[in-house]
């Protein structure tokens, strides 16, 4: 079958998978070949993660048509659930391949459930309110994480939220998350090449999903929820199926990053944080996975490079925001661009601007 | 007494929520978006009480009354150039644009004033009130807090209700399309909410330095959602609502820093959001508003 009898979205995905592939070619040549400046190389599995988190915040915003403001909360429950599995079984199971995937599967399903339990109450409401509760479910994750303490002896497991001499451990006891230091020790599984076959899975996880009956049914709420119920559609079920999934692949994202450092906490993922995933997906166009892809890398490279212009790397990422914003989406905007472009223009972040407003 | 005074205190931290409240839930009925730069609006009103009253040694009152003129002209100024136009786009697209401008503030403020926190004098020069003899003590701060809030709340009531513009608001906050119609200046009612909201922001900035006096570039932040979940908990669009929602919001943070935990409060009070919007979604005074297709 030649490349001429793919679909029209086959071979953009198709492009996408390149690109990727591409990047990590190019990527994992410097690292054998030594060409790669030490600062870039400890940057290359927190890109991974940044991707992987970019992508799946655009299932959410992008497709699903809803902002969400508390992505780095899953991704703390992905990273908290898998660094826990790590550090309590590293002496248990020693194949350091098969801890990471248990550890993969164990975060994914914590921050899916996650997101299930969030998106029942959540995913009722609509734009603001969702907006401010995703939010505030980031912030009670963050705040619960920093009050936890957890220790293991050979009685079992002890919780406390006040401190680690609370947990009242035996002398072989060991703390595994100490409050607002988090969890200490993690192994460092995660390597880049675990990072790009993860970024590969995303992408096809969710290339295929959008491809997909299930897909089409999400953008349909997207795009107009009372049509879309009108003609049998159930909104929760397919709302609940992209959430948890964007859910559960940010926690994929947390215990990537959460492997390739040795410590942990949960003040990492704060607002901010939700607000840079943010800005990789608007930057890179609402709807397109292969925008976010490329903006998350960029973004996170372009800083490190040029470290003098770090102090205004937030500034510009807001201004950046507010005149993305303005462009695509202001009703003038959009007619003068017409009239410009007279067509020409059919660009991703447009399609994105057709979302109905109920 | 003790509980007294930590409800005192909770009273007090309430009653800033509250005139911040007022800001969101102003905005938020008229303009139908919700307006996350609103607490970043609240540092800025601090950092310029701040400049004028210690930088340029002006008295307390002056100082506030320059710090609201600023604010207003930055609220306008935002409306003008970053919401208005938007008018009309997704509401998605309004709300990135919202947290684009505040993440500007607060980065410009970051820029400006540097990340060392400035420890701010209190605009409030009043010895504390002692009852029960000595055993409950309630600071100046409190009682001008208090105080303004109530204020505040009759005032914009009475403005809202009695004047022309303020009928004009409630026109605009109802139906846009009908109140034009009318010959009700809509952009001009939308501008004057928002120069509202930022005066009473500035306000809130130094009333809430003069609580807590650490001021920073994320000062702002975390009472503006917080001040917005008292304005969904009272019922967004209210203004009895946010007044209401914002006391009961600091006496539920007070009270569950003072018995439940320090590190806790934060999520004990977003939790209070979650339970609201799950049981009542319009909030404690809320109109229920059914939905067109």
């Amino acid at each position: 079958m030649g490349l001429k009898n793919l679909g029209r979205t086959s071979r953009k995905n198709l492009v996408t998978y390149l690109i990727a592939v591409l990047a990590f070619v190019i990527l994992e040549g410097m690292v054998l070949t030594g060409n790669i400046s030490n600062m870039l190389e400890g940057q290359l599995v927190p890109i991974c993660a940044y991707v992987i988190a970019a992508v799946s915040l655009n299932l959410t915003v992008g497709i699903l048509g809803e902002l969400s403001l508390g992505h780095a909360g899953f991704m703390s429950v992905g990273a908290f659930a898998g660094a826990l599995f790590s550090v309590s079984m590293e002496d248990t199971i020693t194949v350091t391949w098969l801890r990471f995937v248990l550890a993969l599967i164990i975060g994914a399903v914590a921050a899916g459930a996650m997101g299930v339990l969030i998106g029942i109450p959540v995913l009722r409401l609509q734009g603001d309110y969702l907006a401010i509760v995703t939010l505030a479910f980031g912030e009670i994750i963050k705040n619960v994480l920093n009050a936890v303490y957890l220790g293991v002896d050979e009685n079992g497991l002890h919780f406390s939220m006040k401190d680690s001499i609370a947990l009242g451990l035996s002398e072989n006891g060991k703390v595994l998350i100490k409050g607002a230091q988090g969890i200490v020790g993690t192994p460092r599984d995660s390597t880049f090449i675990w990072g790009f076959a993860l970024v590969m899975l995303t992408l096809f996880i969710v290339l295929n999903l959008i491809k997909s009956r299930t897909g089409r049914a999400v953008m349909s709420i997207r795009d107009n929820r009372i049509a879309a119920e009108s003609v049998g559609i159930n909104i929760t079920k397919y709302k609940m199926i992209a959430f948890s999934l964007s859910a559960a692949l940010a926690g994929v994202a947390g215990v990537l990053y959460a492997h390739s450092f040795s410590s942990l906490v949960a003040s990492k993922f704060d607002y901010n944080l939700s607000i840079q995933i943010l800005v990789f997906v608007v930057l890179g166009g609402i709807g397109s996975i292969r925008g976010s892809m490329i903006a998350a890398a960029v973004l996170t490279v372009l800083p490190e490079m040029l470290r003098s212009f770090s102090e205004y790397r937030m500034l510009v990422y807001a201004i950046v925001l507010i005149v993305m914003m303005i462009f695509n989406q202001s009703p003038k905007m959009v007619e003068w661009r017409k009239r410009v472009f007279a067509g020409r223009l059919k660009g991703a972040g447009h399609n994105a601007a057709k979302k109905g407003g109920a | 007494m003790q509980f007294i005074s930590y409800l005192i205190n909770g009273i007090s931290l309430g009653s800033v929520y509250a005139i911040i409240a007022l800001g969101y839930t102003m905005v938020y009925g008229i303009a139908k978006m919700l307006n996350f730069a609103h607490g970043d609006v609240i540092m800025v009103g601090g950092y310029m009480v701040f400049i004028f009253m210690v930088n340029l040694g002006l008295p307390a009152i002056v100082s506030i009354v320059l710090a609201m003129a600023v604010c207003t002209v930055l609220g306008i100024v935002i409306e003008t150039v970053a919401y208005r136009p938007l008018r009309g786009a997704p509401s998605l697209a309004v709300l990135i644009t919202a947290i684009g401008v505040s993440y500007l503030l607060q980065n410009l403020a970051l820029l400006i004033w540097g990340s060392t926190p400035k420890s701010f004098t209190s605009v409030v020069n009043m010895e504390p009130l002692r009852l029960a003899g000595g055993q409950l003590v309630i600071t100046g701060e409190s009682i001008v807090t208090i105080g303004v809030c109530i204020v505040v709340m009759v005032g914009l009531s009475l403005f809202i209700n009695r004047t022309r513009m303020g009928r004009a608001m409630l026109a605009v906050s109802e139906d846009k399309g009908a109140a034009q119609l009318m010959g009700v200046n809509v952009n001009g009612t939308i501008m004057l909410t928002f120069a509202i909201g930022s005066a009473l922001a500035a306000v809130a900035g130094a009333l809430l330095c003069s609580s807590y006096p650490m001021l920073l570039p994320t000062t702002g932040s975390m009472p503006g959602i917080k001040a917005f979940v008292a304005a969904v908990f009272g019922g967004i669009g209210s203004v009895p609502g946010a007044m209401l929602g914002g006391i009961l919001l600091g006496i539920i943070e007070t009270l569950s820093k003072a018995y439940i935990s320090t590190q806790l409060s934060d999520a004990i009070v977003f939790s209070v959001l979650i339970i609201v919007l799950l049981v009542k979604p319009t909030g404690i005074l809320g109109k229920k508003i059914s939905e067109k297709v």
